[in-house]
C-alpha cells in the first residue's frame, strides 16, 4: 500500500526537477530572510542565483548543530514569530536545546510524511496506533500522533511511561500498532513477562520504532519477543521529526527518504567532500519545503550510506542503510572509534544474553578505560564461577577482535540497568572533559 | 541421596547478602549451610536451605538471579584425616570435584561435606563403591 502514490512513485527525473525547483525557491528565501544564510552565502561567495543544477548543492556551506546553539532559540527562523504555529525542542543534554518552529504548512508536510511513514510500515486506517512516544517538546508523541489521524487510524496517545498501565490499555483497546523506542519495545515485552501478559498473542503486527540506533539483531530480538514486524523510522527534530525517513514493510531493506520534501547527501566527515552514492560517510539533509526553518546541508551526524536503486515496493525515493550509528554517540577510546551499536552486536550474537548494557567510559592517569556491564540472567547463570568468568572473557575478546579495543566485562544483576521509558541511555563517559 | 542446592548472583554491592538472608527469613526458610565463592565484582551465593522450591520462588520474585543445582553431602568424621580420606579416593578414580564446603554436625561428631561434581553419578558410585556414607537429601535439609 502506498499513501500517497503521486509523488511516492515519481520518475527520478521528475523528482530531481522537483528538487531543484523547490531548492532554489529555499536558496532564496533563506538568503532573503536569514541573516546567518546571506552571511554564511557571502563567506563561502555563493548567491541564489549560482545554484544551477543540483549539483551545485555542494558548493553551498553546511549547516552545524552549533549554528542552531548559537542562534538560540529564534535565529534562524525563516518567518515571523506569528506564522509559527508550533515549536519543538532537542533535549538538550549538552548545553541549551535546539529550537525548531513550525509554520501551518510545515505541520501540514509532516503530518502527511508521517501518514506516508505509517502506510509503508503497514498501518493503516483500521489500526489502532498505541503511540508510546512522549508527547512535549520531543517532536516524537505528536509527529505520530498527527500522522495517524490524518491516517484515519484511532490512535491513543499512551505517551512514555507508566509501563503496566500501557499493557493493560494495549490488551483491553486491542493496540494493532506500536510507535516508540526500540528499547522500550523491549521493556514492555519484559514487564509483559513479568506480570503474566503473553504479548506475543495480543493484537500488536507492527512496531514503527526509531529515535535511537538500533542494530539488526536487536531487531531480530523484537520481532521474535513481541511477535511483530518491526519497522525502523527516521528523523530528526532539526529536519522535521519523526518521518523523515521509514523503511517500507515490503523490503525492509533501507529506509525510504521523502525525496520531494529532503535533498539526501552523504559526506566524508572529516573533509566535508560528498561521496558517490553506496559510501559510507555523515548524512547531510537539506530541507526544501519547510518554511518556519529551513536548513541548508544540515550535517545529521548519523553515519550512513545512500541508495537510489528502485525497491520492489514501488517506491522511488532512495533509501539510507540502518543507521550504524550517530557520529555524535560515537565514542573515542584511546583512539579507537567505538559505536554503542557495535558492541550491542556483539553481545546479541553471544547465546543468551540481553541486550541490556550500560558502558561506563573513564579515565585512569592519560589511558581511557571501558567497561561493559551487561546482565546476567538465568540462561546465562551458573553457579560455577569458571563458566561466568569465560562469559566475560567471551565478551571481551569478541569487543577486541571486532573494535580493537580493550574492556573489562561486568556481569551485574538482572534489572540492574536502569530501562528507558524513552531513548536508551547507553554510556554513562566520566571522563573530564576537555577544557 | 542428591540435594538441592540454590545459587544466587551477588554482585559486589554493599547490602546484597542481607537482602538475600532477610527475604529468606521474612519467608520462614532456614539456612542449614552456606559458601559464597567470590570474584572482584560478583559473588555466588550457594546454600543449603530447608525448602529450597520456596527460596527459589521468593528469591526470583525479589529479582534475583537463581539456580537450582544438585550436590551430594557425604559424613566424615570430624576427625583429622577425615576429609583427607576421601579425597584420595575420589582423586584415585579420577572424580573431579567443582567446588566443595564442610560444616559441622550439631551433634559435633561429624562434619558434612557438600560436593559438587561435573560427574554427579559417577562420583556416587566411586563413593559408594568405597563404602563411604552419602547422606539422604531430606537428613541433610532437615538436619
Amino acid at each position: 500500500m502506498i499513501w500517497n502514490d503521486e509523488f511516492e512513485t515519481l520518475p527520478r527525473e521528475a523528482i530531481e526537477s522537483l528538487q531543484l525547483k523547490r531548492l532554489q525557491q529555499t536558496v532564496e528565501r533563506v538568503y532573503a530572510t536569514v541573516p546567518f544564510y546571506r552571511e554564511s552565502f557571502k563567506k563561502a561567495d555563493i548567491t541564489p542565483a549560482d545554484i544551477k543544477s543540483l549539483s551545485d548543492l555542494q558548493r553551498l556551506p553546511f549547516t552545524l548543530k552549533q549554528d542552531m546553539r548559537d542562534n538560540y532559540p529564534y535565529g534562524l527562523f525563516a518567518v515571523p514569530l506569528e506564522q509559527i504555529v508550533r515549536i519543538h525542542a532537542s533535549s538538550g543534554t549538552t548545553g541549551k536545546p535546539t529550537v525548531v518552529g513550525y509554520t501551518r504548512r510545515d505541520i501540514d508536510t509532516w503530518t502527511e510524511l508521517m501518514a506516508r511513514s505509517f502506510v509503508a510500515a503497514g498501518a493503516n486506517k483500521g489500526d489502532v496506533i498505541h503511540n508510546a512516544y512522549g508527547y512535549g517538546l520531543f517532536t516524537g508523541g505528536l509527529g505520530a500522533h498527527y500522522g495517524a489521524e490524518r491516517l484515519g487510524a484511532s490512535v491513543i496517545p499512551m505517551s512514555g511511561g507508566n509501563t503496566k498501565k500501557q499493557l493493560m490499555i494495549m490488551q483491553d483497546f486491542g493496540s494493532t500498532v506500536l510507535t516508540c523506542t526500540p528499547s522500550y519495545s523491549l521493556f514492555l515485552a519484559e514487564v509483559a513477562a513479568e506480570e503474566g501478559i503473553d504479548i506475543r498473542n495480543l493484537k500488536l503486527k507492527v512496531g514503527i520504532l526509531g529515535a535511537e540506533p538500533w542494530s539488526e539483531k536487536m531487531r531480530q530480538d523484537i520481532e521474535e519477543k513481541l511477535n511483530i514486524k518491526a519497522i525502523d523510522i527516521y528523523g530528526l527534530s532539526e529536519i522535521l521529526g519523526p518521518g523523515v525517513g521509514i523503511e517500507c514493510i515490503e523490503a525492509q531493506k533501507g529506509l525510504h527518504i521523502w525525496e520531494d520534501h529532503f535533498l539526501p547527501e552523504i559526506i566524508n566527515p572529516d573533509t566535508g567532500e560528498v561521496l558517490p552514492a553506496g559510501e559510507k560517510g555523515e548524512l547531510v539533509i537539506t530541507t526544501i519545503t519547510k518554511e518556519g526553518i529551513p536548513l541548508i546541508r544540515y550535517r545529521t551526524r548519523d553515519i550512513t550510506r545512500l541508495f537510489k536503486e528502485p525497491c520492489i515496493c514501488g517506491r522511488t525515493h532512495a533509501r539510507i542503510e540502518r543507521l550504524s550509528g550517530r557520529s555524535d554517540d560515537m565514542l573515542i577510546i584511546r583512539g579507537v572509534n567505538v559505536f554503542p551499536s557495535q558492541i550491542e552486536s556483539v553481545l546479541f550474537n553471544i547465546e543468551g544474553v540481553e541486550p541490556h548494557y550500560q558502558l561506563i567510559v573513564d579515565r585512569e592517569g592519560t589511558l581511557d578505560t571501558l567497561e561493559v556491564q551487561v546482565e546476567v540472567n538465568e540462561q546465562t547463570f551458573s553457579d560455577e564461577i569458571k563458566i561466568l568468568q569465560s562469559l566475560s572473557s567471551k565478551i571481551r575478546k569478541d569487543i577486541k577482535d571486532l573494535l580493537g579495543v580493550t574492556c573489562k566485562v561486568r556481569l551485574v544483576e538482572p534489572k540492574s540497568i536502569t530501562r528507558s521509558e524513552g531513548k536508551a541511555r547507553r554510556v554513562i563517559d566520566n571522563r573530564p572533559t576537555a577544557s | 541421596m542428591k540435594v538441592e542446592q540454590i545459587s544466587i548472583f551477588i554482585e559486589n554491592k554493599s547490602g546484597r547478602l542481607a537482602e538475600v538472608s532477610g527475604t529468606l527469613g521474612k519467608a520462614g526458610v532456614n539456612i542449614r549451610a552456606l559458601s559464597l565463592a567470590d570474584t572482584s565484582d560478583f559473588g555466588i551465593l550457594r546454600l543449603i536451605v530447608n525448602d529450597p522450591d520456596k527460596a527459589f520462588k521468593v528469591l526470583r520474585e525479589q529479582n534475583f538471579t537463581v539456580s537450582k543445582t544438585v550436590v551430594i553431602g557425604v559424613e566424615v568424621p570430624d576427625t583429622p584425616g577425615g576429609l583427607s580420606s576421601i579425597l584420595q579416593i575420589l582423586d584415585n578414580n579420577n572424580v573431579n570435584v567443582e567446588y566443595m564446603y564442610a560444616f559441622v554436625e550439631r551433634s559435633g561428631d561429624n562434619a558434612v561435606i557438600i560436593f559438587r561434581f561435573d560427574n554427579i553419578d559417577d562420583a556416587i558410585k566411586v563413593l559408594h563403591d568405597n563404602g563411604i556414607k552419602i547422606l539422604e537429601g531430606n537428613k541433610i535439609t532437615s538436619m
